[in-house]
């Protein structure tokens, strides 16, 4: 009776092996004990030693393929046996790298049961490799707790928020016993997050923007005494829900500097400059786990409150995660502004289709020279990245001193 | 406080709204001679006159239409269908007039009309007269749906009702009339239209529900909390506008749902709270949400049928214990 040469368990984690070569052919006779094959578990190479003997029938394996624990890899019999049969069934042989035939393999491995248990699953069956409930999923990730460590005591052996408050209580006592002055956490382990589709979307518009227009960066500083105390004043006359920012000021600025210089108010669309007829200006805004740019529109006409309200309601939206499909259209020339984060100055990357961005530093008290007298006053640096396919260096750098000007004498941001 | 039934909140929030304001007005068939189909109305023909109490002919279409009519002329009708179901003669009259008329013309028209309407299963009355069809109504943005679950709200949300600008549909589950609950006495209260509710405060898991599936789950509750199982109960009160406030907010301390509706599983109420708490809470879940809801079939006349098709306390202690 003829009888299959089956793939051994070689170590306690081993799962699949690869036959790494025959030793015997087709028609020779082997007794129990030879060493027939040799095999790869994940560790090391070994001999397969049959547990059967008679003549060597058919191989079901051939060299290089991955097999799974308890899979078919030969057929041993009487040379003159019919073993069509078991051909037909030793088919079940995964050929090396496929993928499908796998967890049927797994499924049918002795104690695993109708839904595999998390740690059969490890490595993307399920979100992040276990089955685990959402808040189970936040609170891991909160305290720092490896999922992989945790019992399941749900349905299908989910892990559930209790299951992780049991391990969180344990894990902290156990090794405080053992060992206690080897603090070493968690946190220092590499982790891999899975982007957001945000983190993607801005991974893929910064690439195009940055592998395809040829950006340069022109930077000017600007006094910015004047704006602040014109500010201070404004801001004495108005609700608080209409009190004016100094980036309110500096996308104003950026509109009206825009209206002498269309050409930087523009996209370009590979044959052709387009001019846009309306100057909106976009706010990039950090939001957890990424930026959006929230887009004002018509900004050269809307007097400085009505920017402030426009930008103040947008970008809260933005924070809470509730924004309007329309606070992001129409967008033609960008501001990026750490100024909130004490940076001398930055450049940005252009947002796509505009064809510049204005990156704006922290205003500081610095020591300046007025008429030849050394005083302290307010400076801020803006930078602006534009697309050298559309406009060059001289004309970015009018821009910049026009938009300079108008900061400097702001009283032209209220005409 | 007077412990009254259903019926009795009802009626006595029709008669105070008609004392307070002579443009409540009554119309359906037989609300007025005859009292009406429940009794609801039962000596106000005597009490208001044939004018401010009016039988109407036996067509929806009627009054629906002229209910609409009314109000869009100043006046404040509250039209009564008979079931329910007979009021899907009468949708075009609530959903294309009464629903949309202030939106379509620019906010210079109101329709201030209040449609009260019996409802749902188990009494028998074949699968025709036992719809649960609130949220076919509750689709509808334009129109408010309100359908209470014990006599103080069902006053304080018909009063509201009354008074509010736009156009209500007033649900009432037929087998609550009987239903008794402590009702101020002489106090003029009023329910505010979209707000959730907690009927009962629990930590393991939280019911959201309306309507009868409120005395469902209350029952419910009962059982579950000798087995040492604390739910929370919030009542919707009222499908449109939806308040999810309370729902969330109970679901943060509970981490688990249950979602009991009488009406039928396939894209009923419970599939759109269930969908609210996925898109606002998902971090906070713990289990997945179930949905009790009526079987998906005709609802049968047969008694046992019925029962079977129905929602019941066994099937929402079932839910709840598959995911605690």
């Amino acid at each position: 009776m003829a009888e299959y040469i089956l793939m051994p368990k070689l170590g306690f984690d081993m799962r699949e092996g690869v036959l790494v070569s025959w030793l015997k052919g087709p028609g020779d006779l082997i007794n129990k004990g030879d060493v027939v094959a040799e095999i790869e578990s994940d560790k090391a190479t070994l001999e397969l030693e049959t547990q059967v003997g008679g003549t060597l029938l058919k191989l079901l394996a051939n060299e290089g393929d991955v097999v799974p624990i308890g899979g078919n890899l030969a057929i041993v019999g009487d040379s003159n046996e019919n073993i069509n049969g078991l051909v037909k069934n030793g088919s079940g042989t995964p050929p090396a790298g496929n993928q499908d035939q796998e967890p049927p393999a797994k499924l049918a491995a002795p104690g695993s049961s109708k839904t595999p248990m998390p740690e059969s699953t490890s490595g993307g069956a399920w979100p992040g490799g276990f089955k685990a409930s959402p808040v189970a999923r936040r609170l891991a990730n909160e305290s720092g707790i490896d999922l992989g460590q945790v019992t399941g005591t749900g349905p299908g052996g989910r892990i559930r928020r209790a299951d992780v408050e049991k391990y969180a209580e344990t894990a902290t006592i156990t090794p405080a016993k053992s060992f206690p002055p080897t603090p070493l956490p968690v946190s220092l382990e590499s982790k891999e997050i899975p982007t957001t589709r945000l983190r993607q979307a801005i991974g893929r518009r910064m690439v195009e923007s940055k592998t395809t227009i040829p950006h340069f960066y022109v930077t000017t500083e600007v006094d910015m005494g004047p704006a602040l105390a014109l500010r201070k004043e404004i801001n004495r006359l108005l609700p608080d829900e209409q009190k004016v920012t100094v980036n309110d000021m500096i996308v104003k600025a950026a509109a009206q500097a825009l209206r002498s210089y269309p050409n930087l108010n523009a996209s370009f669309t590979g044959d052709k400059v387009v001019r846009h007829g309306q100057i909106n200006i976009g706010t990039a805004v950090a939001i957890e786990g990424g930026l959006l740019t929230v887009v004002q529109q018509n900004t050269e006409l809307s007097p400085l409150a009505q920017i402030a309200v426009d930008n103040r309601n947008m970008i809260a939206r933005a924070r809470v995660g509730k924004s309007r499909s329309g606070d992001f259209e129409g967008g033609t020339f960008t501001i990026s502004n750490l100024g909130a984060f004490d940076v001398d100055h930055f450049i940005a990357i252009i947002n796509p289709p505009d064809a510049c961005i204005m990156a704006i530093g922290t205003a500081k008290q610095v020591p300046v020279v007025v008429d030849g007298e050394l005083t302290v006053g307010w400076r801020m640096k803006a930078t602006i990245s534009a697309d050298h396919r559309v406009t060059d260096g001289a004309e970015a750098a009018q821009y910049m001193q026009h938009f300079k000007g108008i900061m400097e004498d702001p009283l032209r941001l209220l005409i | 406080m007077a412990r009254i039934t259903m019926r009795q909140a009802i009626t006595d929030a029709l008669r105070e709204e008609m004392q307070r304001d002579e443009n409540v007005f009554i119309m359906g068939e037989e609300v007025g001679v005859w009292g009406g189909t429940y009794a609801v109305t039962r000596d106000f023909y005597a009490e208001f006159g044939e004018k401010r109490v009016r039988d109407t002919p036996i067509s929806e279409m009627v009054i629906g239409g002229a209910a609409a009519g009314a109000a869009m002329n100043g006046l404040r009708p509250v039209a009564e269908f008979m079931t329910i179901n007979f009021a899907f003669l009468a949708l075009d009259a609530i959903v294309n007039h009464a629903a949309k008329v202030h939106y379509m013309f620019g906010g210079n028209i109101r329709c201030p009309v209040v449609f009260r309407a019996p409802g749902g299963g188990g009494r028998q009355l074949g699968a025709t007269h036992s719809h649960t069809p609130d949220v076919i109504f509750a689709h509808f943005p334009g129109l408010k749906v309100v359908s209470p679950g014990s006599p103080y709200d069902a006053k304080g949300l018909l009063k509201s009702a009354i008074r509010t600008d736009d156009p209500v549909l007033f649900i009432e589950h037929a087998t609550l009339y009987q239903v008794r609950g402590e009702v101020p006495e002489g106090e003029d209260y009023t329910v505010p239209i979209g707000v959730s509710d907690i009927k009962r405060e629990g930590s393991d898991v939280t019911i959201v529900t309306y309507a009868q599936g409120l005395q469902v789950a209350l029952e419910a509750a009962n059982i579950l909390s000798r087995e040492g199982i604390e739910a929370e109960i919030v009542d919707l009160r009222s499908l449109r506008p939806l308040d999810m406030g309370p729902v969330l907010k109970s679901i943060q301390k509970t981490f688990k749902a249950v979602v009991v509706e009488e009406g039928h599983r396939s894209y009923g109420i419970g599939a759109e709270i269930v969908a609210r708490i996925q898109e606002d809470g998902f971090d906070y879940l713990d289990s997945p949400i179930k949905r009790v809801a009526q079987h998906e079939v005709p609802l049968p006349y047969s008694r046992d049928l019925e029962q079977l098709a129905l929602i019941n306390a066994g099937r929402v202690v079932e839910a709840v214990k598959e995911i605690i």
